[in-house]
Parts: structure tokens; C-alpha cells; sequence
């Protein structure tokens, strides 16, 4: 007996369908294991971790408030990764959002500024998310150089930049020298949908973008282009498209929806610049666009689904005592069977009988 | 089924190597039923069907490649059960790929020793190697390295590996696709001899000409099934060509008058350096293609014919814009897109991954080629309803097989995919149609429908270029034929005054050469 790896002849729509909860399933049994081997409760550990957190209302809204930066910045990884781009740096990008969102929101503290500070402050965002993340795709188009690499190392520059700044130049004074600029007056704050609520206006964006990422993908020539170029660069070549051009507008479009999810996130949630504005929003939503199947209805999905792990993780580890790391292992570990669980769209697994002698038994 | 024994008396009491019932299944498809095949020492036995008819899986079972699923191999008279191709190689089977798997920057003395299972030394294995390329008159050189050596040279490599091991049993797959007549015939000499030294030989090839000429036995595969055995040399290459497809095959008919008109393809002087460190230079190409004219390029593959496309298509971009000339506009420098505007269409010869992308729907690959004009684009949406059209008019004009109405590329057969790919591009109705390898590896019945459509389009007016290197295709559908070697093109010559031992000859350079010689001694 043998068990062989065989490809099909289309692939599979249900598969592609059932794979991420495959995966989920997959990563649930490994986390019980885990959790018996730190000594816990695998039970009420997974329970803590995924139904607490959907039994109240004010949990339910925090869900929403930590998918809205997760969503947002995974569609426009999506479109990258569906190039054949791989943008790994959006947590820089996210962070230069918010680095020059703030810009705005520190300059006019304390002024007569009107109603236009949050519009241009989201704008500054997205804009310098944008510029930051061509600054890899410039050296892969221009030099060759790995967009892998250069994208996840400018994570560090934009995380010591963001650093300085709140250290140095835009502390605020009367802060007792805690490492943050002051609380952003009410025109440079994203507004909340409910009175006394922590749900904000940037969740419709991000619905918006999802709306947005799935006419871009399914109805329109430029989405096709980018399909074409990441499933058969030879063929995107064949049919006259710029494979360069594609990964330039990719990167823009992904560093601009990451820069204005962290200036959003900046100007919502946090209130003030400060380090530590993201818990690796823009790692977390790598594992976003694949568990999304890099389809914009499946990422906001994936993207509520992980906002639970981080809720789940809190909550753990305020009555369980499980370290707050775990949620990150957790997340690793369901990348990991993601990718794997991926294979059986294409192939499928089948027991063959291998010794020729039961062949001929049969004959 | 008939089966009418062999002219050739046999040697001995048993045949050397047979198949009994041999049945291959993948998953619920037959691609071997019950295949009983004998080959005789001293016997040239050829394997004929066409693509998907079984060869390959049955060969693959014969080298110990695949496991057959019910049946088994019979070597002189006992039962042999094969676990892999070194057990075939110890038991003196030897076989030469049609793809040839050799190392282009390790010399040829390397190469044979990669592929040897023995423990001489390098030094005594390259001794013999000179020993055996020269007794049987393939020479090599044993310190040159593959990259340099030209496509007959190669395969001269692979045979003389399979000779050093002394093999009662050889099996050929397609040796001559991509030879030129005269080193084919070189090749046939070689043949006759390991036949004459009591040798087997198992001949796969879909040449029917050449299968009457060399080979004493026949098998024919159809549908996994063995159709029949007989003697090819009693057969006419019509009545072996019914047993491979099933039925008639139409005759291609040219249409009775066609009118040349205007110059719509023009290449003045294209020169270009390859972008890869082992593709081809493109030296002063030029040539001249008027409306209602097939022009057949020729050539062993590996020529520049690649380049020549890519450089028509737009894929490379020529510095100098008047270099090629589309519907008398300047064409050099324009992306494939304004090409295409320009009413020019192309087909490249890989089906998957650059004629189309494998995992995409038609519908989605009708769009690939059809953005750029045409109504399957407005204001950067697609329109849907105007792609799956285009899919189903090439579906009707075309006769494709398919499973539904937009399945994925890669899930229709090749032949139905080359009848998709031509009836895209020529449902677009182009001016200037270049094609390379129209009917590489599709079955008989779909190659008669793509010739064709490609007299016809020629008919309405259209100026067609077509890269070949089935000979036999370009004399069929071509009013002229150029042949390419080493990034030349030759001059044209009307198909009527091109013999086969004239385009053989251009193909092995030779008249080129000499008049590169001349030029040299003129300087």
C-alpha cells in the first residue's frame, strides 16, 4: 500500500471551499496538544479562546475594531500575492501610514483646523503607505533585488522611525515623558458608530475596500491582468501585459490600503502615536489573505476569524494565565496547515497497491 | 483485430523481450489494455499511434519507468518484473528519449557518465566512448560541451549512452522529429547495423514513410488497445494511417484560386542578440508576405525560430522600429498589444503556459488575446457575456471537444486546445497570422482541421506564416518555404521547386555555409 499525491484534472471548487477549515480543524487538534503540555485545560482553554470572546457585546465590537486593520491591509496583500509580488513588509507600510497621518494631526494640535484634518490625515496615510512600499518594488523591478527581503527589512527602519519621533520631536510635554504624542483633538479622530462604543467608521472602509478588492479581481481588466501575471507570467507576457508595471501598481495599492488602515488605527482606537500601536497586524494578515484563499469575501472572513484568536488570546491569558505568545504560535501553526491543506486543491491523495504481485493476483 | 505475421523469419524459438496482457490504469483511465507485443531478436519493430494512443506508457512499462497494473513483461521466455530503469539497463534494455536529458554546460564525456551505471574509471569510460561513437560511425567529441553542439549531435550523445551498454533491446522514441532528412537517413544506416548485429529494436514514431522503409513489424495502438500487427512494407501509409486514427482522414484541400495581394508582413534586416546566454543570435532576417500567401519557415528546432517569433509578436522588442513592417506601419518598437491592434495574431508553440494560461477558464484565455480589440472590454470592465461568446464560436467553427461550456485549459486535450487556441486567434479575423508549430502533438483528425483553417484564412486573404518542423506539413499547406539555421533565414523557395533533399540540405546549413565561405574569401 501506498499513499501517492495525484493532480487533478481541474481544481477542486469544494476543496478550495473546505480547505481553510481543514486547516482550522487541523490547527485546533495541535492546539489542544499544546495546551495539555502547558498544563492546562485544552477544553476550557479552547473555550476561553473562541466562544467567550462572542458572548458579550463589548468583545463582539473589539472583534470588528481588530478586523478592520487586519482586513484592509490582507486585500491589498492579496492582490500582491496573486501577482506572484511578495509584499511581506506591510507592517512597515502600516507604520509610515500612521507616522504621517500623525504628522497632520500633531501640527494642527491645539489650532482652529476644521473638518479637513481626518480626511488628509487618511490620505497622508495611504499616500506615504504607498510610497513606502514601492521603495521594494523599485529594487525588484529596477535591480532585481528580493522584494521578500528588502520589504520585511524596512519593517525595523519604519518601527525605529516611528520610535524617534515619539521619543524626540513629537513627544507631548505634558506626558511625563512616556514615549507618546498627545491625545489628537476631536477633528483628527476617527469617529465611532456608537455612542460610548468602540466600533469605528474605519470597519465601513474596510467593507468598502472588500467590496472594492472584489469588483477589482472579478470584473475588471486590470484585476485579470494581475490574476494572469502571478498563475502564467509567459502567457500575461503573450497577452501584452507589463508583469513590472503590475508589481509597482500591486505594491502601491497594498502599501497605500496598510498605510491608511495604520492611520485609521492611529486615529480610532489608539488616539495618540505611541510604539506598540500594532500587535503585528501586518504579519497576522499574511496568514489573513491565504486563509482567505486571497478572495476578498473569504479574507473578511479569515480576518474576523483571526481578530477572535487575539480577543480569545487576551481573555486567556487574564483567566488562564496562558502567555499572550501563544495567540502568535497559534497563528503560525494555522499558516502552516493553510499552505499544506492548499495542495489538495490541485492534487488529490490516493491509496495505490504497490507490489505487482497483487496485481497479478487480480488478473 | 487482425494479426498477420511478420515477413522476416525469425532467429530464434522465443521473442526476445513480450508484453502479455499488459494493462496500465491511472485512476479510472485505461492508458494500456491488455497490450500483447512481441519483439524477435533482429527485429526493427515499430510502435505507431497517435498522441494518447499508449506508446509512451507502454515503453515507460518496458524500461521499468511505470508499474503495469495487471499483466506482465516476459524477457527470452521468463517472467521479468521490473522495479526501475537500472534493472531494465542490467537486463540490456536500453532507450533513448525524445527529450533529451543532458547537462548543457558538463561535456559529453560527463554526460555519459552521469548516465552509465558501471565503475570504469573517466578515463577508460571516455576511451570507449571514442571507441564506440567511431566503430559505428556517430562521432563525438568527448570534451565539448553540450551547449555548443547542435540538436543531431545531441541524440548522437543518447545513442551512443545506450550502446556503451551493449543493449539486445533499444528502444527509439521518435529519433527523427528532429533530424533533418539526411542525418535520418545517417540514422537509419545505424539501425540497420545494431539490426544486423542480432538486436531488437523498438521504433516509436508517427512517420509513416520512414516506418515502411526501416521497419520489418508493426504494432498499432489506439485508445490504449492494440489495434493490430503487421508488416508495414505490405501496407500503404493511408491504410496505417486508418489504423491509427479509426477513420478517414479528410484531405486538406487548398482553395482552388488565391489572389496575392499586398505586402502585409514585411522584416527588413532584423538583427537581434539573444537575451539568454544559449538562445540565438537573429542575423539579417528578412522576407516579404503578401495577403493570400502561406509562407512555411523550416528548420531544426533550436534555430532562432523561437526568437524570430518572439521577436514578431513584440515579445522582444526590436530596436529598430522599421525592422518589421504590419499592414505597411512600422512595427518594430510596438508592444503585442498595438501589434495586435494593427491586425497581426499569434500562435506560439506551447499550448500551456504561453498560448494560455493552464489554470484559467477559456472564457478567461479568450480575453488573454482578445483585450486589446474588440468589444470584451469596456471602460476597464470585462464583459463577460463577450469572452464566453468568443469561447463558444471558436467551440462551434472549430469542432472542440470539451467537458462544459468554460472549463479550465488544462483540462482539454491537446488537440481540442490547439483547435481553441488557432480558432481564437482567427476568429479575430487577423491580417497577418504568425503561428509556430500549428499541429505539434495534436492527433491527426484535429491537425486536418487546423491546416485548413489556415488555407482558408489564407484564402480570404490573410498573409500566413507558419514554423514547422514536420516537413511533410509545410509542403502540404505552404505556397513558399524558407528554412532557418543558426539565426538565418534562407531565401524562399516556391514549395514546388523545394524537395525534400534541398530543404534537408538547407537545414543542415550547408549551402549557407558555403556561401559564408564565399564572402569570406571575397574579404
Amino acid at each position: 500500500m501506498q499513499l501517492i499525491l495525484e493532480k487533478r484534472a481541474e481544481r477542486s471548487k469544494i476543496v478550495a471551499l473546505v480547505s481553510p477549515l481543514i486547516a482550522i480543524g487541523l490547527t485546533i487538534v495541535t492546539m489542544t496538544i499544546l495546551f495539555m503540555v502547558l498544563g492546562k485545560n485544552p477544553i476550557s482553554a479552547l473555550y476561553v479562546y473562541f466562544i467567550v470572546p462572542l458572548t458579550d457585546g463589548y468583545s463582539l465590537q473589539e472583534i470588528a475594531v481588530k478586523a478592520t486593520p487586519l482586513v484592509m491591509i490582507a486585500i491589498g496583500l492579496s492582490l500582491c500575492y496573486l501577482a506572484n509580488a511578495w509584499n511581506i513588509g506591510a507592517e512597515g507600510q502600516f507604520l509610515m501610514g500612521a507616522v504621517a497621518g500623525s504628522w497632520i494631526a500633531v501640527k494642527t494640535q491645539g489650532t482652529e483646523a476644521g473638518h479637513w484634518v481626518l480626511p488628509a490625515m487618511l490620505l497622508l496615510g495611504a499616500i506615504a503607505g504607498a510610497l513606502y512600499a514601492l521603495i521594494p518594488a523599485i529594487c525588484k523591478v529596477r535591480f532585481g533585488a528580493s522584494e521578500i527581503l528588502t520589504s520585511l527589512m524596512l519593517v525595523y527602519v519604519a518601527d525605529l522611525l516611528l520610535d524617534y519621533l515619539v521619543r524626540g520631536p513629537w513627544r507631548d510635554p505634558q506626558g511625563f515623558n512616556f514615549p507618546t504624542t498627545a491625545e489628537f483633538d476631536p477633528v483628527a479622530t476617527v469617529p465611532t458608530l456608537i455612542e460610548g462604543g468602540r466600533l469605528h467608521l474605519g470597519s465601513i472602509l474596510a467593507l468598502i475596500v472588500v467590496a472594492a478588492g472584489a469588483v477589482l479581481l472579478g470584473k475588471t481588466i486590470k484585476g485579470f491582468e494581475i490574476r494572469v501575471v502571478g498563475a502564467a507570467p509567459r502567457a500575461a507576457r503573450f497577452g501584452g501585459f507589463n508583469a513590472n508595471q503590475l508589481i509597482l501598481l500591486t505594491f502601491a495599492i497594498s502599501g497605500a490600503l496598510a498605510g491608511l488602515a495604520g492611520i485609521i488605527e492611529v486615529a480610532g482606537p489608539v488616539g495618540h502615536l505611541q510604539p506598540g500601536i500594532s500587535p503585528g497586524y501586518g504579519f497576522t494578515a499574511i496568514i489573513v489573505a491565504f486563509l482567505g484563499r486571497l478572495n476578498p469575501i473569504g479574507i473578511l472572513i479569515a480576518g474576523l476569524f483571526l481578530a477572535l484568536t487575539f480577543i480569545g488570546g487576551e481573555q486567556a491569558q487574564i483567566t488562564m494565565k496562558i502567555p499572550l505568545d501563544v495567540t502568535k504560535v497559534f497563528q503560525g501553526i494555522l499558516l502552516f496547515y493553510v499552505l499544506a491543506c492548499d495542495s489538495l486543491i490541485l492534487y488529490r491523495f490516493r491509496i495505490v497497491s504497490s507490489s505487482p504481485q497483487v496485481a497479478r493476483g487480480a488478473h | 483485430m487482425r494479426d498477420t505475421t511478420s515477413a522476416a523469419p525469425h532467429t530464434s524459438a522465443t521473442p526476445l523481450l513480450q508484453t502479455v496482457g499488459l494493462t496500465k490504469r491511472y485512476g479510472s483511465f485505461l492508458a494500456n489494455d491488455k497490450i500483447d507485443l512481441d519483439v524477435w531478436p533482429q527485429q526493427i519493430h515499430a510502435l505507431l499511434g497517435e498522441n494518447g494512443a499508449g506508446k509512451s506508457t507502454l515503453v515507460k512499462a518496458i524500461y521499468g519507468l511505470v508499474q503495469p497494473s495487471e499483466g506482465e513483461l516476459r524477457w527470452e521466455g521468463q517472467t521479468m518484473v521490473l522495479s526501475g530503469p537500472s534493472q531494465a539497463r542490467a537486463r540490456g534494455i536500453g532507450m533513448v528519449f525524445q527529450h533529451f536529458s543532458l547537462f548543457d554546460n558538463l561535456t559529453v564525456a560527463e554526460n555519459v557518465a552521469l548516465g552509465l551505471d558501471g565503475k570504469e574509471s573517466f578515463k577508460e569510460m571516455s576511451a570507449r566512448l571514442q571507441q564506440v561513437s567511431r566503430s559505428y560511425g556517430l562521432p563525438l567529441d568527448p570534451k565539448r560541451e553540450v551547449w555548443q553542439l547542435s540538436v543531431g549531435e545531441r541524440q548522437r550523445i543518447e545513442i551512443v549512452r545506450a550502446l556503451m551498454q551493449n543493449p539486445k533491446f533499444l528502444i527509439l522514441d521518435e529519433p527523427t522529429a528532429v533530424l533533418t532528412p539526411q542525418e535520418a537517413d545517417q540514422l537509419f544506416v545505424v539501425l540497420e547495423r545494431l539490426k544486423s548485429e542480432g538486436r531488437a529494436i523498438l521504433y516509436i514514431s508517427h512517420k509513416l514513410e520512414e516506418v515502411k522503409r526501416l521497419c520489418d513489424t508493426a504494432t498499432i495502438l489506439r485508445g490504449g488497445r492494440k489495434v493490430s500487427t503487421c508488416n508495414p512494407k505490405a501496407e500503404t501509409a493511408a491504410s496505417l494511417a486508418r489504423m491509427m486514427v479509426g477513420t478517414e482522414i479528410k484531405e486538406v484541400k487548398p482553395a482552388a484560386s488565391r489572389e496575392i495581394t499586398v505586402p502585409r508582413l514585411v522584416i527588413n534586416d532584423l538583427n537581434l542578440e539573444p537575451d539568454d546566454a544559449h538562445g540565438v543570435h537573429l542575423k539579417g532576417i528578412s522576407l516579404e508576405l503578401r495577403g493570400g500567401e502561406i509562407l512555411g519557415i523550416a528548420g531544426v528546432a533550436g534555430n532562432g525560430q523561437d526568437e524570430l517569433f518572439a521577436a514578431l509578436s513584440g515579445e522582444r522588442l526590436a530596436r529598430d522600429p522599421g525592422t518589421i513592417v504590419i499592414e505597411g506601419i512600422a512595427a518594430g518598437h510596438l508592444s503585442i498589444s498595438r501589434r495586435r491592434k494593427l491586425g497581426a495574431a499569434f500562435v506560439p508553440e506551447e499550448r500551456l503556459g504561453h498560448g494560455t494560461a493552464p489554470r484559467m477558464r477559456l472564457s478567461e484565455n479568450a480575453l488573454l488575446t482578445g483585450h486589446a480589440a474588440g468589444n470584451m472590454v469596456q471602460h476597464g470592465f470585462v464583459n463577460t457575456a463577450a469572452t464566453l461568446n468568443a469561447v463558444d464560436r471558436a467551440t462551434e467553427t472549430f469542432d472542440v471537444r470539451k467537458a462544459k461550456r468554460d472549463p479550465e485549459a488544462a483540462s482539454l486535450s491537446g488537440g481540442n486546445l490547439q483547435k481553441f487556441i488557432v480558432g481564437r486567434e482567427i476568429l479575430r479575423n487577423p491580417a497577418v497570422l504568425v503561428v509556430s508549430q500549428p499541429t505539434w502533438g495534436v492527433d491527426a483528425g484535429a491537425a486536418a482541421v487546423i491546416r485548413q483553417a489556415l488555407l482558408d484564412l489564407a484564402a480570404g486573404g490573410a498573409a500566413v506564416l507558419v514554423t514547422s518542423q514536420d516537413l511533410d506539413e509545410l509542403i502540404e499547406i505552404s505556397d513558399r518555404i524558407a528554412v532557418m539555421f543558426h539565426g538565418h533565414l534562407s531565401a524562399s523557395l516556391p514549395t514546388a521547386e523545394a524537395s525534400r533533399e534541398k530543404l534537408g540540405l538547407l537545414m543542415g546549413g550547408s549551402s549557407l555555409e558555403t556561401k559564408e565561405q564565399a564572402h569570406a574569401a571575397d574579404t
